[in-house]
């Protein structure tokens, strides 16, 4: 292991020296062309800090406002979500509207038409890891020819094109399945959900360990770790996000590929790149290449970040190309140079997919939804566990707008909010669900809805939530176990989810009752045990007033299968997950 | 014959590994062997109570302090505190004093589930004009602990007033063993028990199962862990806490009061305005005065009984020097 660490801060170090003389002709790349690569290392590093930055603040940790001012997030968190044109492509076929802040993705796409794919060289926090993985990773087995190698354009490379032709087919049908693939809804969805979360349990093992040593030193300069991380990374108490093991598993897997094939993710499989780069053709700004005077050194291949055959003898792929600068950085023979409105002529624009094979994944995208809709998931046997979040649309329109970003969990105070496993069926892995064994809804919190780039959550006020002056909204229904409950079964008191249900007048009401209790010990001269009299309080659920938040099932004492639970019937966004006859309507379609 | 190119010092050598390996994991699982327990260690921690009292009482003045009719929660604060021989009779110059309001629930403070803000700030202020090193002010909250304590509006009016204002954090709770009759070993709140003074400044409010709760039910805050099911035992629950934590002091906000719906409320018809404030050295006695705002008497509410019966305090407040102003 130690080893390990050396070998790559060896190779950190190794890198960060100077480079060595350029070999060939020895002339050095343009003043300009190495200042951009500087400058596109200075934007990679700054978009990726601002990303982290906002994904720490994606988090309520309180403020000195008053108490009568509203709690939002000053920031706004979800930037480059909003920035996201494949999100808002997707969610444009689904939906036919473009969300708030989705027009935002229109300053990205217009980049794009100036200057390429520069959002995934310069921009994409996802890229920058990948970028930076790439760099690190490569064993000695990864460089020199094989590295050469490994960067030259490969048919594999299509596979981007096919997943965003399904996932743009999947949103005509009705589904935004598309955000699993994202990648900014990847690095938020696996650095916030599991990165972080991991991050701060290993943080307070340490602080344990630390405070057990009893060294006072030790036990403060740890509480001001904590104190100092809780207040900027994460928060006050560690969170759990339900089996997020995939999700921390693929990203590890998705960075690790990096040590066989630089930028696997970006290449291969990002289908925002792949939007970008459909658009990538008509870019005012380009490369051109001087075949003659290349000397098939492959110096260009060896730092090429988008395996776009930069190389001369070959076309340039336009759409493959990240406009990273390290081509014509690298290239002592002035092959190659980048400029405005260049020759075309030794460049490819469009993306080389076959068209029977980008037909065939558009139908197999189209048929995803007809496939998954009738695994009785949704129509019919709906899940009681798919509690979504208050303000969510009806499901169905839901899972148009739903891209799984995970903004909705990170940001949740309580820890309610987790990614669906199969709950929703497979078509809904990673929507937010709400688990009240791990945290209920807070009773005046609006910050899903603030977060959600798509309006799948929608931005409720507090007014609305509550209901002042209108219904409340209701995201389930709690129920009672009678068998497991202390007060209805052990005669025990005990009405801890009574005093924590938060509607007034109470959804938890307590019927006043004498039940008989024996005692736990047997009676004189082998009678039976004796009998007495304990007065409890037996909680009922008011159907009509529970608002669904689920506090009733976090607190109750019953550890393990709790005694109150929440179910998603009765939920206000449904007309057909009901119990009731008020807000009821049959002769509508679900 | 095979020919044996194996030489001594080889043979020794490999013979010496392994057994060297052999002895090392022999060693290893001897010294850490478990030979298997009976039941559960009882942990041997002696068990702990944190008392903050003063000894001395002097007669000339009141013990159970009553300030009333003023739409000022500030100067109700400062009257009743000034009757009980002003602050700097508590806090000793240089000392670090907790300051404990109820800061449970996710309510604004017309809602008055949580302590007035108003009231928190003067008792930050008093402390620190009477000498004070630090005031931290604190609770472990039942709601999300950011919410609580930004919308009751504590947070905002102590740090105006120059406390500093602790939220609870997974790292800030210790495993300690209580001398309780049903509470054991339980997660303690550190800040409660790291002071030199600690104030108590409760609100009074109806509770649907313990009926009327100010200040010894305050000390739920003093713990972490799984606190639902102390539900099971309020009564003995609370004297049990009383019994750990014996604050300095202890001031009732009951400027107003939760009457319905408690211990959280909701809703604005539930509260009654009564401009009141209790100021006393006795945390039974500030209860068993106090539960008479809501129309009870201290027999009915057994927590109140087992204080008095435990030596805590005492229930009949009309035996103590009692001053109304």
């Amino acid at each position: 292991m130690a080893v390990e660490i050396a070998a790559v801060l060896r190779r950190v170090l190794g890198r960060i020296r100077k480079p060595k003389p350029r070999s060939g002709s020895g002339l050095p790349a343009r003043k300009v062309i190495q200042g951009l690569v500087w400058a596109r290392r200075a934007s990679q590093a700054g978009f990726l800090g601002l990303f982290l930055y906002f994904l720490f603040q994606t988090a309520f940790r309180g403020s000195f406002t008053s108490s009568e001012t509203r709690v939002r997030l000053p920031l706004p968190v979800e930037g480059f979500l909003l920035a996201d044109p494949f999100v808002a492509a997707m969610t444009l076929l689904s939906t036919h509207t473009v969300y708030r802040g989705l027009l935002w993705s229109v300053g990205l796409l217009a980049l794009t038409l100036v200057v390429g794919r520069v959002f995934c060289g310069w921009i994409c926090p996802f890229g920058t890891l990948h970028h930076f993985f790439g760099w690190i990773f490569p064993s000695r087995y990864g460089r020199g020819n094989k590295r050469v190698e490994s960067n030259k354009t490969y048919a594999r490379q299509r596979v981007k094109y096919y997943l965003l032709y399904a996932f743009l087919a999947a949103g005509v049908t009705g589904s935004a399945v598309g955000g699993l693939f994202d990648p900014i809804c990847i690095a938020v969805r696996a650095i916030g959900l599991a990165v972080i979360p991991a991050a701060q349990w290993i943080a307070g093992g340490v602080n344990a360990a630390l405070g057990a040593t009893g060294v006072r030193a030790f036990q403060v300069a740890a509480d001001g770790g904590q104190d100092f991380l809780a207040g900027t990374v994460w928060q006050n108490k560690q969170f759990y996000y339900h089996q997020t093991w995939l999700v921390g598993s693929l990203l590890l897997a998705v960075l690790f590929m990096n040590r066989f094939i630089p930028r696997f993710w970006c290449r291969v499989l990002c289908p925002l790149g792949a939007f970008l780069g459909v658009f990538a053709r008509f870019a005012l700004f380009g490369m051109e290449k001087d075949h003659a005077k290349c000397t098939d050194c492959n110096l260009c291949l060896v730092h090429c970040q988008g395996a776009d055959s930069p190389q001369g003898g070959v076309k340039w792929r336009q759409d493959e190309c990240h406009m990273c600068m390290n081509c014509e950085a690298a290239c002592p023979e002035d092959v190659i140079k980048f400029r405005f409105l260049p020759s075309r002529r030794s460049t490819v624009t469009a993306p080389d997919t076959g068209r029977r094979t980008a037909l065939a994944a558009t139908a197999a995208g189209a048929a995803l939804l007809p496939v998954t809709r009738v695994a009785d998931v949704i129509d019919a046997n709906y899940d009681h566990r798919v509690i979504r979040p208050p303000g969510s649309v009806e499901e169905k329109e839901f899972l148009e707008r739903c891209i799984r970003c995970a903004e909705c969990m990170k940001v949740c105070p309580n820890n309610a909010l987790h990614p669906a496993f199969f709950e929703s069926g497979v078509e809904g892995i990673w929507t937010p669900i709400l688990i009240p064994r791990i945290g209920y809804c807070e009773h005046s919190c609006v910050l899903c809805g603030q977060v959600c780039p798509t309006g799948a959550i929608q931005k409720i006020t507090e007014e609305q939530k509550l209901g002042v002056g209108q219904k409340a909204i209701s995201i389930g229904t709690a129920f009672y176990d009678l068998g497991r409950c202390l007060p209805w079964s052990m005669a025990t008191p005990c009405i801890v989810c009574e005093e924590f249900c938060p509607t007034s007048p109470k959804a938890i009401w307590v019927e006043e009752a004498d039940v008989p209790r024996r005692l736990p010990m047997a009676g004189e001269n082998g009678a039976p045990p004796k009998m007495e009299t304990v007065h409890v309080q037996r909680p009922h659920v008011d159907p009509s007033l529970c608002i669904g938040c689920g506090a009733c099932e976090k607190v109750c004492p019953v550890q393990d299968q709790p005694a109150v639970y929440v179910t998603s019937v009765g939920e206000t966004r449904s007309k057909t997950n009901v119990i009731l006859l008020e807000n009821t309507d049959y002769n509508k379609p679900s | 014959m095979p020919v044996r190119d194996l030489s001594r010092r080889e043979l020794l050598q490999r013979l010496g590994a392994a057994g060297a390996v052999l002895g090392g994991a022999a060693a290893l699982g001897r010294a850490v062997w478990d030979k298997g327990h009976p039941g559960f260690g009882a942990s041997t921690e002696r068990a702990l109570t944190r008392d903050y009292r003063l000894h001395e009482a002097p007669r000339e003045l009141p013990q159970l302090v009553v300030a009333r009719n003023d739409p000022d929660p500030a100067a109700l604060v400062r009257k009743a505190v000034d009757a009980l021989g002003g602050m700097k009779r508590f806090i000793s110059r240089g000392d670090i004093v907790v300051v404990k309001p109820n800061i449970g629930w996710d309510r604004t403070p017309i809602h008055a589930a949580n302590t007035n803000p108003q009231v928190v700030a003067e008792v930050v202020r008093l402390v620190l004009d009477a000498g004070a090193k630090k005031v931290i002010v604190t609770d472990a909250s039942c709601n999300e602990p950011n919410r609580c304590f930004q919308r009751s509006g504590i947070w905002k009016a102590a740090y105006d007033a120059g406390a500093e204002v602790v939220l609870p954090a997974a790292h800030r709770f210790r495993a300690m063993r209580l001398k309780g009759e049903v509470l054991n070993e339980w997660p303690v709140f550190t800040p409660l028990v790291n002071a030199d003074k600690v104030i108590n400044v409760p609100i009074a409010k109806h509770h649907n199962l313990a009926r009327y709760t100010a200040a010894m039910k305050n000390w739920y805050g003093s713990i972490g862990g799984r606190r639902n099911r102390l539900h099971q035992n309020i009564d003995v629950s609370i004297a049990d806490l009383a019994q750990f934590i014996q604050p300095t002091l202890t001031i009732v906000d009951a400027n107003r009061v939760l009457l319905r719906n408690g211990p959280q409320g909701g809703n604005i018809a539930d509260a009654k305005d009564m401009h009141t404030v209790i100021a006393t050295t006795d945390q039974v006695a500030a209860d068993a005065y106090g539960c008479q705002l809501i129309g009870r008497t201290a027999a009915e509410i057994p927590y109140i009984v087992m204080g008095h019966e435990r030596g805590l305090g005492t229930m009949r407040w009309q035996d103590l020097r009692f001053a109304e102003v």
